[in-house]
């Protein structure tokens, strides 16, 4: 691994993003608008955002970061940039590394302008420790980031890569235990369940909210990163220096 | 001395047969000239010498290295034939970057902006320059850290004729410098310019030698002429 390799990737990664507002804005805008729709929907019944706002808080970074990082790397690959930079002392680790430090500012942005609006403006009450939430939302983010790397190998288009998110990513949001309790499930499906990352990664965010900070909180984190190591080795491995 | 050297190099892709049993030389220092008909398996040679075409057989040998190997990686410059660089970038954003990954001090990428005659539009997104534009920052990039090696794939194609000028100007400027070059093209007038020729067709060499030996041998007086003839006598 080198630190500059992967300092120039991601400082290379953040001018791209820079360079298109528009997609700051939805990336910064959305959330917010979706966690004001989700208190509104919801006025009469204030218990049910209290109990999902912020497991969201931690989730929405996962899905914006897994489609923003598989966009960018099938970019990479059909633009021929990717060819140029296995030419190049480049380490594949170096290059995913990169993506990943990139787009975990962005979320730390992003978790930072969300955060604010949902525990201030919308009055989200939580017990547990916000940076905590805020710190797991950056931890998720991450780890749609290397999921998105990884799955971009097996898109050859955007519209396939677009089509990878509901493949890959509602799944787990049904799955994870925010629509129904994982308790209530069939056991096939709490199998399921138990096999998914996100999974883990909402269950430290639920445990972290309502101040339930245990060994529990401790397997779910060490998954989560776990699964983030794992998909970034995955994706280095989808990354060849030859091709057909 | 050879700066490339190819034995019996065989590319398979999709069950056909790409490139067939390929053997020939770069001679370092030279200005090579990689000519042959679109679909000639060019682009692929030149995959085979940078190390990012898998191959099927036999041996590519760059700089005294396998073809591909880490040590090479920064000492061979390879501009592919649709330009490789981000569109969203400005010139020198893009240059910055490729220069950080190959460990370059910022004046590297002033020289390569220069080389290619870039300077004014330097500070300018990508996407919003010509292709000939477009195609000289993809060149500038192979350029950076003066590699040993710089392997181009159609360079100057799109590129009006004084600029066409130029860029062979700065080719034998960076041969006499000492790096090698393999230029690609399918137009013949630009072969008259390199100090060598390698005539590929369907994937397999028809000739190998200078412009004046080729001529010589087959009693042309200009370069396509002489190729119709190499075409017609392998297959007649």
């Amino acid at each position: 691994m080198s630190l500059r390799a992967t300092g120039a990737v991601a400082a290379r990664v953040l001018t791209q993003l820079r360079r298109d507002p528009r997609t700051i804005a939805l990336i910064l805008g959305v959330p917010c608008v979706l966690e004001t729709l989700l208190k509104e929907i919801f006025a009469g019944r204030s218990e049910v955002f209290q109990h999902t706002g912020a497991p969201l808080l931690g989730l929405f970074p996962f899905v914006t970061m897994f489609l923003v990082t598989s966009i960018t790397m099938l970019r990479e690959r059909t633009s021929g940039t990717l060819e140029r930079l296995m030419t190049l002392p480049l380490g594949k680790l170096d290059l995913l590394a990169g993506y990943g430090a990139a787009f975990a500012v962005v979320a730390a942005v992003q978790s930072a302008v969300v955060s604010a609006l949902t525990f201030g403006a919308l009055g989200l009450d939580v017990q547990g420790s916000r940076p905590l939430v805020a710190a797991l939302a950056v931890a998720n983010a991450v780890l749609g980031t290397a999921l998105g790397l990884f799955v971009s190998a097996f898109a050859r288009s955007e519209f396939q890569a677009v089509q990878f998110l509901p493949a890959t990513v509602f799944p787990q949001i049904l799955l994870c235990g925010l629509f129904v309790p994982r308790g209530q499930m069939a056991g096939w499906l709490r199998w399921l369940s138990d096999a998914l990352p996100l999974t883990y990664a909402y269950d430290a965010l639920a445990h972290a909210a309502a101040d339930d900070v245990d060994t529990r909180f401790a397997v779910d984190a060490g998954v989560v990163c776990g699964c983030i190591a794992l998909a970034l080795a995955l994706g280095a491995a989808t990354l060849r220096r030859r091709t057909d | 001395m050879n700066a490339v050297r190819i034995d019996r190099l065989q590319v398979v892709r999709g069950g056909n047969v790409v490139l067939q049993e390929l053997t020939c030389d770069v001679a370092r220092g030279s200005v090579t000239g990689l000519l042959g008909p679109s679909g000639s398996g060019k682009t692929t040679l030149m995959r085979a010498i940078v190390g990012v075409q898998r191959i099927a057989g036999g041996r590519v040998t760059v700089l005294d290295a396998p073809a591909g190997s880490k040590g090479l990686r920064g000492r061979v410059g390879y501009m592919t034939q649709a330009p490789s660089v981000y569109a969203d970038l400005t010139v020198r954003e893009n240059l910055r970057f490729f220069a950080r990954v190959l460990g370059l001090p910022g004046n590297a990428v002033e020289r390569a902006i220069e080389d290619v005659s870039l300077a004014e539009h330097s500070n300018r997104v990508v996407s919003r320059l010509s292709g000939g534009e477009r195609a000289r920052v993809s060149l500038a990039a192979a350029l950076l850290g003066a590699p040993e090696l710089l392997v181009l794939d159609e360079p100057t194609v799109g590129l009006d004729p004084l600029l066409r000028r130029d860029l062979w100007e700065l080719f034998h400027d960076l041969a006499r410098r000492g790096a090698t070059l393999l230029v690609s093209s399918h137009v013949m007038d630009e072969a008259d310019r390199c100090d060598a020729l390698l005539l590929l067709r369907e994937g397999r060499l028809l000739a190998h030698g200078t412009p004046s030996e080729l001529l010589r041998r087959t009693g042309a007086d200009r370069l396509d002429e002489a190729f119709l003839r190499l075409v017609e006598e392998e297959s007649p």
